[in-house]
């Protein structure tokens, strides 16, 4: 199993919850979250003292997903995700060893 | 202000209702700007000391209204004593004032008169708030106001706008407040910031305003009381210079907002929203002691010069490394001084006073009696406030504790907080009887 972790501008939350329903994904975790990448946020201008705010506003979408499914579906996180401008995020993933679903005690792929 | 004489000496003048009823108005608009300032004030801070803000304007409110009635109106404008101070004991308390007794030669009551100009009264100390922002100790402040009215306010309105008080006998020219009111509280707020000191982590930590649209908010109402202020001040309009301080109050505050946009795009890249807020008070402090005395096109001179004088003033705490935490200095010292010296120049001659500015073939003559009169109210202020303050602080210490600075004086001073965020404030406290956990624990058990 894979973790597919997004970093994506909020308002292309839709556009990549759709892509991942389409996709047959099942269930994600959204957090919101802040931070920068290479472009360092932007700065604001207060009676001429000027602050810089690095820290900017985006959302983490969190997947679980079977290996066989991961390289994919991170490619359908990234088209739905781009803007093509600065700033559109990052998406990586990272292996699992186990997952339990909560309810029922299934393992492994089954608690998908 | 036009003179008024002391005592119901005036022969030919009657009460009339209509400038009664007019003046009741603006009082009423003069009261608003305290609140409007209380909010113009609040958004610039942090999230943190925003009740505090709020509330060093309120205070004043309270505080200011008291002391006029036992005292401050008789100082300012009770029988004058040297030039330098008034006293007339029918004023104290107000107590012996007819209710139709009119005031000077104007055709409203004192009553009315002596209601005005307590507006005048509140509003002032609280402009010296926002150079405290975040870091003073509220009973340091309240007591700051008290004095601060009673040795530097009611003595400077006196000289001023009082019959026989000097710079009122010397044709000094302040329509409206320019030296009584702005240059009087932004060398006020020089001189505690001496004492005061900076916030902590001053250019190091961001200070961004938490809410520009609650500065927005204050300023409209400063604007919209500010007609009170310059169009009452001539005390009725029977012969139409109320009302050309109305409109010269509306063309100067529009340009200097425009002055303050431009320069701020010429500089920084853009028109911000609090430029536009800072750059209408600042047309609004210039125009003061200037709208009896201009055109509407002096006034566009007038407000255009204040917008970016101002703009570029308030760059100087950096330079100078003294924290104005919200720019009093550079907004209503620097506004009021290029207002009322600017009288000097644009000055028609045909409005409130005779006087001529230099542009309009007057020579310097009225620009030199400006001159005086705002650099003996900057240095009374300065000096005298600066004093209170170092009294203050020695006696019982004007700032919070450093650790209250950083928690956020809301809490410190005032056991609140002003926005609930998360929700998550917290259980019952406040009542007795069992904590709520207790409660459930017993529910469980039984």
């Amino acid at each position: 199993m894979k973790l597919i972790t997004a970093v994506i501008k909020p308002h292309r939350l839709d556009e990549v919850k759709d892509a991942l329903q389409a996709f047959g994904v099942h269930g994600l975790t959204l957090t919101e979250a802040s931070g920068y990448g290479r472009q360092r946020g932007h700065t604001e201008v207060y009676r001429g003292a000027e602050y810089t705010v690095d820290l900017v506003p985006k959302i983490r979408v969190e997947v679980l997903v079977e290996d066989a499914d991961a390289e994919e579906l991170m490619d359908v996180v990234v088209k739905a995700a781009r803007t093509g401008k600065i700033g559109d995020g990052k998406v990586w993933s990272i292996p699992v060893d186990d997952a339990v679903r909560v309810r029922t005690g299934e393992r492994g792929p089954d608690a998908l | 202000m036009p003179p008024g004489i002391l005592t119901l000496a005036a022969d030919k003048v009657t009460l009339s209702p209509a400038n009664t009823g007019f003046m009741l108005i603006c009082s009423a608009l003069v009261m608003i700007m305290t609140p409007g300032l209380a909010f113009f004030y609040g958004g610039m801070v942090r999230v943190k000391s925003v009740l505090n803000m709020l509330m060093m304007s309120f205070i004043s409110l309270g505080i200011v209204t008291i002391l006029w009635v036992l005292y401050g109106f008789g100082l300012a404008f009770g029988t004058d004593k040297g030039g330098f101070i008034g006293w007339n004991g029918d004023f104290a308390g107000l107590a012996h004032i007819g209710l139709t007794e009119l005031w000077g030669t104007s055709t409203i009551p004192v009553y009315v008169f002596a209601v005005f100009q307590l507006m005048f009264a509140v509003i002032t100390p609280a402009l010296i708030s926002g150079a405290l922002a975040d870091r003073v100790k509220f009973t340091a402040w309240a007591l700051f106001i008290a004095l601060w009215v009673t040795v530097v306010y009611f003595p400077v309105a006196h000289w001023v706008w009082g019959e026989g008080g000097w710079l009122f006998e010397l044709k000094v020219i302040d329509f409206a407040g320019g030296t009584a009111v702005h240059i009087n509280a932004g060398a006020a707020a020089l001189g505690v910031l001496l004492v005061v000191g900076k916030r902590i982590g001053f250019k190091k930590d961001p200070m961004r305003p938490h809410s520009l649209p609650l500065v927005m908010l204050g300023a409209g109402l400063l604007w919209f009381g500010w007609f009170g202020f310059n169009a009452g001040s001539w005390l009725g309009n029977d012969d139409g210079i109320g009302a050309v301080a109305f409109v010269n109050t509306q063309v100067a505050t529009a340009a200097a907002m425009l002055g303050w946009l431009a320069y701020e795009k010429l500089r920084h890249g853009s028109f911000t929203t609090l430029g536009a807020a800072s750059g209408a008070v600042a047309g609004l402090v210039a125009i003061t002691p200037a709208c009896g005395a201009v055109s509407p096109l002096g006034a566009i001179a007038v407000g255009v010069i204040a917008g970016v004088l101002c703009a570029m003033a308030v760059n100087l705490k950096y330079k100078f490394g003294y924290d104005d935490s919200l720019d009093v200095i550079g907004v209503h010292l620097v506004g009021g001084v290029v207002g009322s010296l600017l009288i000097g120049f644009f000055a028609t001659g045909g409005v409130q006073s005779k006087a001529k500015g230099l542009f309009y073939g007057g020579g310097l003559d009225q620009l030199g009696r400006q001159a005086v009169g705002v650099v003996c109210v900057l240095l009374y202020s300065l000096v005298v406030s600066y004093v209170l303050a170092k009294a203050i602080d020695l006696v019982m210490g004007f700032r919070v504790g450093e650790d209250e600075e950083v928690a956020g004086i809301d809490q410190a001073a005032h056991a609140e907080t002003a926005y609930d965020f998360a929700g998550a404030g917290g259980g019952t406290v406040g009542r007795k009887g069992p904590a709520l956990g207790e409660a459930l624990t017993k529910k469980v058990d039984a």
